[in-house]
């Protein structure tokens, strides 16, 4: 049977903000367990929620970028069950009244195609605490570091039709919650966590099949695998005249397969109701307009400038923009280069080469913007050429030295004297008095295949740091003879 | 000593009549003489009180503090304070010691007043007769046989029988004013945002409200001054201003127009209590108000929607009572679910579990709508029908209860007619608007209160009307005999 995949995402996102969603408490990732908490976090007796508005900000700002509707009437709702690590016995949540509405995203796939995914809402929401398993001796440790940390759901359509868009989904939500600063997008960390919804149809069937839910994956690469272990599973089942049960399911990246938590039938009754200890929050219009206006660069409006302003290709425009980190050190390279292509081109190429061999992050690069543009000017103004401004980079990576001194250090410096190179051509057709005569007797297709050889030995002898862009007139004017 | 108002104590300490110290010596005798009588104090702080009242006598004799300074006070057990034995009446809380003060203890310690313990309560602040305690049932000093009310039957009861100059309660569907009636005390609660929630262990949020319980409307107005205004701490707490609630009380009430709401005076009221109010009324008309007759049409209803959304909220609330953090854990639990249910079986008491257990059925998944929904939406209607009465008379008055105090174990088989004890009273926290009970004479040996009811905010009002009866009568200044014997 030809199956499709329907999957919709629910995507949890840390919002940086500097306090937890309904206490003082401090937010961070780290501490002593149980340093970071306050009554509220506690669930103390007595203690009661504030809301900190930064999330609501953050959250609405969320809203502007995903084209959503603003819910001006928002309410928070107790979510209720019994857990240790949630120190109230209820989640602080939205449910009817969610602060973002419906909105869509456009996302880009790897051949270039849009899609567009539905948005269904956005809620803001209290992250619980950590129950710690080892070390207790059979009894259970409890942080509640975590507890009240503020979260956004952003919960999709079931528009999601395979898992390389469900990846480009997320990397499209990641790339726009970094950008608008509302997450710091560490995925290792867990501040953006995916729960993947998941059922499969016979091809062109409208109805939807049994869903499963994969619970808090946490990473692009996890997300992938995920979902096609998933759909493998969902496949063998219904090949084999099964029927899917509708579950959660926990997906284990070592084994590469994920298996059952819970079932429907044990799902939690979580008698959902307004919480009273919180006014449904009123949004104004001139609040709402405000934080509009004030939105920073988004990715797919920092793509088109660069088309615009540096005449990058869509492409590139698209790769580079994708992070923010990537998209400034882009920019702030190429302020003294001044040249879009080659920076696009190294950035694209050596630079994010070298990064990935060490697993690093952008703003993890030992050679920073700044520096990396002085390199590049170097071979902007044929100070050295591109290969030996890998070389350089190499030793800038290691730490010798800026490029200028490590260019002057190593005696990179191009020949750009036209005297010596006319020189040393002239010695080296000397010296191939065979493969010159060759040359001037054959005919002018044959020529542009053998000057190579030529430009070669006149590397070779100035070992590469003869200017191609001098050499090739001057070699060619000389095997005219 | 112990029967005088605030203001004269406040002038006492002043003219060095005496000291702090010598005024709780005073009371904490009293305490300790009468209190075995009535188990009114779940705990007694007399060590901190001694040294509060030193240091409120440093502060007079510095010419500094205020009316509440060196003025020995009791807290219901619901308010949390730092340091002190907090347990809601609960054995859930039997050793829970706060590391933090609540807001209203927080206001009424930083005035200088001295704190003489921890009244008993119902459970949870669950009950209309204090017979719900884990402390054990507290007596009405009127008579030892019958209960103070609840659930601030223990803030009712040391008032009464002077074992405090005054005391704050809460008031969740009658809670400060039914005690107030059957103590025959003066009781108001607040406008709900008026009073700062936080640190007060919650029973049922949208409802709960702190308020004072005192001998008279003026000593409410010194403690009210106190506590109200806006706390950052509590979402739902108000920005409106307070207003000066003693420059208030004198205004004369010429004009002043008092509903009576017919569905009041109905089926269910014992008629000397009817008889009662209707005297106290005749009293405001001696004083220049004129009575009309109003109806609240959704009375009825305010019971069965009480009693869902209260359960609803506290089944939440109570959540939190789950043995992990503080109080109450059953002993070797052998997994998880074990410690939860134990743990929760042992801590609360039967009516603190029907509750919870109603409200959870109330919230669960195909029945919200019929009944946490439906209850909201009757809440509205009560809502209206009070804003609709108070645009056209300035307060409302009728009974707090339908009866006066009954006696200890009479009501405790039939929950229903226990339920019915607040018809009167429920529908106020229903609406969110305050309302005050104040001593209006006396059936056979127990004292009646009416109930003055007023619009949102009007805090002001309501202490000027009851402190003009007040001036006039002499219900609020009769002291129980068990009083007189120390």
């Amino acid at each position: 049977m030809n199956w499709e995949v329907v999957i919709g995402l629910e995507i949890h996102t840390q919002l940086s903000t500097k306090s937890k969603l309904f206490s003082g408490a401090a937010v961070g990732f780290g501490a002593e367990p149980n340093t970071q908490t306050t009554l509220v976090d506690l669930g103390m007796p007595g203690a009661l929620p504030v809301l900190n508005k930064e999330a609501l900000r953050m959250a609405v700002m969320f809203g502007h970028a995903i084209n959503a509707e603003i819910g001006m009437h928002s309410v928070f709702a107790r979510k209720n069950y019994f857990y240790p690590d949630l120190p109230k016995g209820y989640q602080t949540s939205q449910m009817d009244h969610p602060i973002v509405g419906k909105g869509y995203l456009d996302v880009m796939l790897d051949d270039g195609s849009t899609s567009r995914i539905g948005i269904t809402r956005a809620h803001l929401e209290e992250d619980a605490g950590k129950s710690l398993h080892e070390d207790f001796q059979g009894m259970t440790g409890i942080d509640l570091n975590r507890s009240s940390t503020p979260l956004l759901e952003i919960v999709s359509e079931p528009d999601i039709r395979s898992a390389k868009e469900a990846v480009a989904y997320v990397k499209m939500i990641h790339s726009i919650v970094t950008y608008l600063g509302i997450c710091d997008g560490n995925m290792a960390e867990g501040s953006m966590r995916c729960d993947i919804n998941l059922s499969l149809r016979p091809k062109g069937q409208e109805e939807y099949g049994t869903r499963t839910e994969i619970k808090n994956v946490n990473s692009f690469r996890f997300i992938e695998k995920a979902i096609y272990t998933e759909i493998e599973r969902q496949a063998d089942i219904l090949e084999d005249g099964g029927r899917i049960i509708q579950e959660t399911r926990l997906y284990d990246p070592d084994k590469n397969e994920t298996r059952s938590m819970r079932s429907k039938e044990d799902a939690n009754d979580y008698r959902y109701f307004p919480c009273p200890d919180l006014l449904p929050i009123e949004l104004t219009q001139e609040y709402v307009d405000q934080i509009k206006a004030n939105l920073p660069e988004l990715p797919n409006q920092k793509a088109a400038r660069f088309q615009e302003e540096y005449k990058l290709s869509e492409y590139d425009a698209g790769v580079l923009s994708a992070s923010r980190a990537m998209a400034d050190y882009f920019e702030q390279a190429n302020e003294s280069v001044k040249d879009a292509k080659l920076t696009a081109n190294w950035v694209m190429g050596e630079l994010s080469k070298l990064l990935n061999q060490e697993q690093l992050e952008i703003t993890q690069s030992p050679v920073n913007a700044k520096a990396f543009g002085e390199l590049l000017s170097r071979v902007q103004d044929n100070t050295i050429n591109g290969k030996t401004a890998k070389d350089v980079l190499q030793a800038m990576w290691n730490d010798e030295g800026s490029a200028d001194e490590i260019i002057e250090a190593k005696g990179l410096k191009q020949v750009t004297d036209t005297g010596a190179i006319e020189a040393m051509i002239q010695e080296i057709l000397d010296a191939n008095a065979t493969q010159v005569e060759q040359y001037r007797s054959a005919d002018p297709d044959k020529q542009k295949k053998m000057i190579g050889f030529f430009v070669g030995q006149v590397m070779k002898a100035s070992q590469g740091k003869a200017n191609p862009g001098i050499v090739n007139p001057i070699l060619a004017k000389m095997l005219k003879g | 000593m112990f029967e005088q108002s605030i203001s004269i104590l406040a002038q006492k300490l002043r003219n060095k009549d005496f000291s702090s110290v010598e005024l709780t010596r005073t009371f904490l005798d009293r305490i300790a003489k009468l209190d075995p009588q009535l188990n009114s104090y779940i705990s007694i702080s007399e060590d901190l009180a001694l040294k509060q009242a030193k240091a409120a006598d440093e502060l007079l004799a510095n010419g500094q503090g205020s009316s509440l300074t060196g003025i020995p006070v009791a807290h219901k057990d619901l308010f949390c304070t730092q340091g002190t034995l907090t347990t809601c009446g609960s054995k859930m809380l039997h050793n829970f010691v706060p590391p933090y003060e609540s807001t209203v203890t927080q206001r009424i310690k930083e005035a200088g007043a001295v704190m003489l313990g921890k009244t008993n309560m119902d459970e949870f602040a669950m009950g209309s007769s204090n017979e719900n305690s884990f402390y054990g049932a507290v007596k009405n000093p009127w008579n030892l046989d019958t209960v103070p009310g609840g659930s601030s039957g223990g803030s009712a009861a040391v008032v009464a029988a002077g074992l405090a100059v005054a005391a704050t309660g809460t008031d969740t569907g009658g809670s400060i004013r039914q005690p107030a009636s059957f103590c025959g005390i003066t009781g108001l609660k607040p406008t709900y945002g008026r009073v700062s929630r936080f640190g007060m262990i919650a029973f049922a949020s949208s409802l709960d409200q702190g308020g004072p319980m005192a001998k008279s409307a003026e000593d409410c107005a010194h403690l009210l001054q106190t506590m109200a205004g806006f706390d950052e701490k509590d979402s739902t707490s108000s920005e409106t201003e307070t207003e000066d609630y003693l420059t208030n009380l004198n205004t004369p009430l010429t004009g002043l127009k008092i509903g009576l709401p017919k569905e009041y005076f109905g089926d269910g009221l014992d008629s000397q209590v009817a008889e009662t109010i209707m005297t106290a009324v005749k009293e405001f008309e001696k004083l220049g108000a004129t009575v009309k007759e109003i109806s609240l049409p959704n009375l009825q209803l305010s019971i069965p929607s009480y009693y869902v959304i209260a359960p609803s909220e506290a089944s939440s609330n109570l959540s939190r009572f789950d043995g992990v953090r503080f109080g109450h854990r059953c002993e070797d639990p052998k997994d998880l679910l074990d410690m939860y249910m134990r743990t929760r079986a042992e801590g609360f008491g039967g009516e603190v579990q029907k509750r919870i257990m109603v409200g959870t059925y109330a919230l669960s998944e195909g029945y919200y709508d019929a009944y946490y929904l439906k209850a909201q939406k009757i809440r509205r209607l009560i809502k209206n029908d009070f804003v609709a009465a108070l645009s056209e008379v300035d307060v409302i008055m009728g009974p707090v209860a339908p009866t006066t105090a009954f006696a200890i174990g009479s009501k405790t088989d039939d929950p229903v007619a226990m339920y019915l004890e607040d018809i009167y009273t429920l529908s106020v926290n229903l609406a969110g608007i305050p309302a005050m009970s104040i001593p209006a004479g006396f059936v056979g040996d127990m004292p009646v209160g009416l109930q003055i009811m007023g619009n949102y905010f009007a805090e002001a009002k309501l202490l000027n009307v009851a402190h003009q009866f007040q001036q006039h009568t002499d219900w609020h200044l009769q002291t129980p005999t068990m009083a007189k014997g120390a």
